[in-house]
């Protein structure tokens, strides 16, 4: 395996369609052997960079090369690289299990009794062999899934590309789906790049690039990512909160900005703090909250949107 | 070479299974031209005796047949290769374009897929032939086979050029349906081109199913009618066109690569 060739480089890339702007010069590198999680809002452009990099879609600028090979100039040599796990099923819903395994083995030049044994191991991997012989259309969505998955892994691909393989899904199957990515990883050595709105998914990921309205506003592991953010994240509910912001701000020298809302201060000691915020500013103050920084504050941090305002 | 004629056979394979696992889908493309057969057949079977253009002496219903089995052809190659917007819709053709294949050999595997249906529906309504009163040499048989094939291809390669533009099944039916009924009226199968006006021969003699349904009408007649193209060009012309489908189409999938 070559850790050294990164597994994917993004490097300048911009793509339009029409006139509507989905990637506006994304560059970074995801190394050999990571999980690498793509997150952002819908329309955020991490579909646009999914669709690039799986070899749907030629980019308007910028190049992608996925250990090494060009998509735009050698699509054929990256194809084999890469397993492609779809939002939407790409699984023939009027065949088994089984059949749909086989004629993926079939694209990707397996056959014959390698074929047989290899999907053997892959539907045991994702914990179906006992439903192979199902019609798909009567498996469940989590089943589907990690058919799905199943049918991404036959020919042993270096990157596993996944957009958004949790969405529609429940959180035990969501949690399966992550502890199947992490055991591929550990075992085979795979690199993972999957897209999500969804911060617990994220959290997952060994690094995480946010992106939104086609840009990438930040890029670094979950930790560092939150830790950067520091201190803690204050919440105030309050009747007015455009004005209080306005006010708290001056009195504090803080950033405070309305999210959803509320009130939301970035905050060192923030049980101090807010002894001296609610004092200051008494009776307007109707609920106060705060916690440790996660994904969703770090993306309100660099956007000054939550993620599902940031959807609409 | 052999992952191409893997991803081929892989893809027919899908072709025939799904046709064979959706019944109505067998019964629609075989009933429907043989009811059109049998009535229009029977209707102006009175009108056609004699006249000066239709030399057959077994009638209209006669002259129809081979009409009719290019209409079958025509119909199953055409409307199977709906399983590209399916495909689309359903999302399977996306996990079919990310796979290491040649364009080409999803392009080839598709048409045959959608080549073999229309021949086993054709080769159904070959076995109407006796009660039609209509005489096939056994020794035939192979040739006019193959002549099947080749039509079909060709027609097959035409739908998959317009349905792989197109993202709905509605769509795909209005658009064919366009196609459908000229190329299939004007290819000599309803009427020969010897009664028609001046501009109706013209188009005729451009339709490239009208060269079609010569090949085929070869296998039905000791006599070739005095206005059909040469059993050659016929055949010349079909095989170049199957070929033009499947380039085009080649070329098409290339192209797509713009849209969201």
């Amino acid at each position: 395996m070559t850790i050294l060739v990164p597994a994917v480089e993004v490097d300048a890339l911009r793509h339009r369609y029409g006139t509507r702007v989905a990637l506006d010069g994304v560059s970074f590198v995801v190394p050999g052997g990571q999980i690498f999680g793509l997150l952002g809002p819908n329309g955020g452009g991490k579909t646009t960079l999914f669709k690039i990099v799986s070899t749907l879609l030629a980019p308007s600028e910028g190049t992608v090369r996925v250990f090494g090979d060009d998509v735009v100039r050698d699509p054929a040599a990256v194809r084999r690289r890469l397993g492609v796990v779809f939002q939407h099923p790409a699984l023939d819903a009027r065949l088994t299990v089984e059949e749909n395994l086989r004629h993926q083995g079939h694209l990707y030049g397996l056959s014959g009794r390698p074929l047989g044994e290899r999907i053997v191991d892959v539907l045991s991997r994702v914990r179906l062999g006992d439903r192979r012989r199902d019609l798909v259309g009567t498996l469940s969505g989590g089943l589907q899934r990690r058919a799905e998955v199943a049918k991404a892994l036959l020919h042993r691909p270096q990157l596993l590309v996944l957009d958004e393989p949790s969405t529609g899904l429940d959180p035990s199957a969501r949690r399966e789906i992550s502890q199947d990515l992490s055991e591929l990883r550990r075992q085979e050595g795979t690199s993972v790049i999957l897209t999500t709105h969804l911060m617990e998914e994220a959290a997952g990921c060994d690094r995480v690039a946010i992106l939104d309205r086609g840009l990438l506003v930040a890029l670094d592991t979950p930790v560092a990512l939150t830790a950067a953010i520091g201190g803690d994240v204050v919440l105030v509910t309050t009747r007015d909160a455009k004005n209080l912001a306005e006010r708290v701000g001056r009195r504090f020298t803080v950033k405070a900005e309305v999210v959803d809302g509320k009130v939301r201060i970035e905050r060192d000691r923030a049980h101090e703090f807010i002894t001296d915020l609610v004092e200051s500013f008494p009776g307007e103050i109707d609920a106060v909250a705060f916690g440790k920084p996660t994904l969703e504050d770090v993306f309100v941090h660099y956007t000054g949107r939550r993620l599902e305002e940031a959807a609409q | 070479m052999r992952q191409a004629l893997l991803a081929s056979y892989t893809l027919w394979l899908r072709e025939v299974v799904r046709f064979l696992r959706q019944r109505s889908r067998i019964v629609g493309a075989l009933g429907s031209p043989l009811v059109f057969w049998f009535l229009i057949g029977s209707g102006l079977n009175r009108s056609f005796q004699g006249g000066p253009a239709m030399p057959l002496q077994g009638g209209y219903l006669e002259y129809f047949y081979p009409g009719t089995l290019a209409l079958i052809l025509l119909f199953t190659a055409i409307f199977s290769t709906i399983s590209i917007v399916e495909d689309r819709q359903e999302g399977f053709l996306q996990g079919v374009l990310v796979a290491p294949v040649p364009r080409a050999a999803i392009v080839v595997g598709k048409i045959l897929g959608s080549t073999t249906l229309a021949v086993i529906q054709g080769a159904l309504f070959l076995l109407l032939a006796p009660f039609a009163h209509v005489q096939i040499h056994l020794a035939d048989l192979p040739a006019l086979v193959g002549v099947m094939v080749l039509v079909s291809f060709g027609l097959s390669g035409l739908g998959f050029l317009v349905a792989w533009w197109l993202d709905s099944t509605q769509g795909f039916h209005a658009i064919m349906n366009i196609f459908l009924i000229p190329l299939w009226i004007l290819s000599g199968a309803l009427f020969p081109a010897s009664g028609a006006a001046g501009w109706v021969r013209v188009l005729m003699l451009v339709n490239p199913m009208t060269y079609g349904v010569s090949a085929l009408r070869r296998f039905f007649y000791d006599q070739p009618l005095a206005s059909e193209p040469p059993f050659r060009l016929s055949l010349a012309v079909v095989v170049l066109f199957a070929v033009a489908m499947a380039a085009a189409g080649t070329v098409a999938v290339r192209r797509k690569r713009g849209t969201p």
